[in-house]
């Protein structure tokens, strides 16, 4: 995304679920990538050609933190920065994060994984609710005046 | 119109009906006819028309005719700025959680010692 030069005060927010059924693997297996860095680095993650890890750490039970902070070739910094409120073992996670990009805050969410048995393997259903900030810029269209009620629309469409 | 007078109060009262929601839920996936736009519901194809009519008139649709056939489609400048920024969160997770897949296929067990 494009960060606009001078701050423009907004928010939006939004909902959306995204659901994927993993074969052949329990919730339980699933839920561990999770919950320890040797599983998050098998996912959670930048493409190793396109990023460089600056930081990484899990502190995986309820009060602990995470924090994933990463330079692209760009230059651009990312930083991600958790905090875990419950952790349910191999059924459900809840964290909130938030989001900086260069140092600058661009969103703050809450975000829910619930780990599910589907036949002979498991469904996860990841539901993020944010409040996204100040970030966006969509190239001189947007419409000012409608601001509040497109993102009411998006996260109706989204959700 | 000018674009930035469009009018919260008619923005709500189009979007107060199932009706037109569907519409607008429809068309956020691409441009449709009216009688596309009609096809789910068991309305007279004048009662869609003034759904329609309100939905243009709250600015979220616009439509334009060509020869016999009226085209309605989001107003991209309406939807573009929230929907790039969600889209966007929702395709980062996408990306994510397909990764997520593969690692769970190469170490159905157990994470790597």
């Amino acid at each position: 995304m494009s960060i606009p030069t001078a701050t423009k005060r907004s928010v939006a927010h939004g909902v959306f679920t995204i659901e994927r059924s993993y074969a052949s693997v329990t919730p339980q297996r699933v839920f561990d990538a999770f919950a320890s860095i040797e599983g998050k680095n098998g996912w959670f993650t930048a493409p190793s050609d396109r990023w460089d890890v600056i930081e990484r750490t899990l502190d995986f039970r309820v009060g602990g933190r995470e924090r994933l902070s990463g330079r692209w070739k760009s230059g651009m910094v990312t930083e991600f920065d958790a905090t875990y409120f419950d952790i349910v073992p191999g059924e459900r996670i809840v964290y909130t994060y938030e989001m900086r990009v260069d140092g600058r805050k661009i969103s703050v969410s809450l975000a829910t994984f619930e780990f599910k048995p589907s036949g002979a393997g498991a469904r996860l259903v990841m539901t993020e609710q944010g409040a996204f900030l100040d970030g966006y810029d969509d190239n001189g269209s947007r419409q000012r005046g409608s601001r509040e009620i497109v993102d009411k629309l998006s996260a109706y469409l989204e959700g | 119109m000018p674009t930035l007078a469009v009018d919260l109060d008619l923005t709500f009262q189009a979007l107060a009906d199932p009706t037109r929601r569907g519409m607008v839920e429809r068309l956020s996936r691409g441009p449709a006819t009216v009688s596309e736009l009609a096809q789910p519901y068991g309305m007279s194809l004048p009662a869609i028309v003034q759904h329609l009519a309100m939905l243009e008139d709250s600015g979220l649709v616009r439509s334009e005719k060509v020869g016999r056939v009226r085209t309605c489609r989001i107003d991209p400048a309406a939807l573009s700025l929230a929907e790039q920024w969600f889209n966007q969160r929702r395709a980062e997770w996408d990306r994510r959680l397909d990764r997520l897949g593969e690692h769970l296929q190469r170490f159905p067990d157990g994470e790597p010692q």
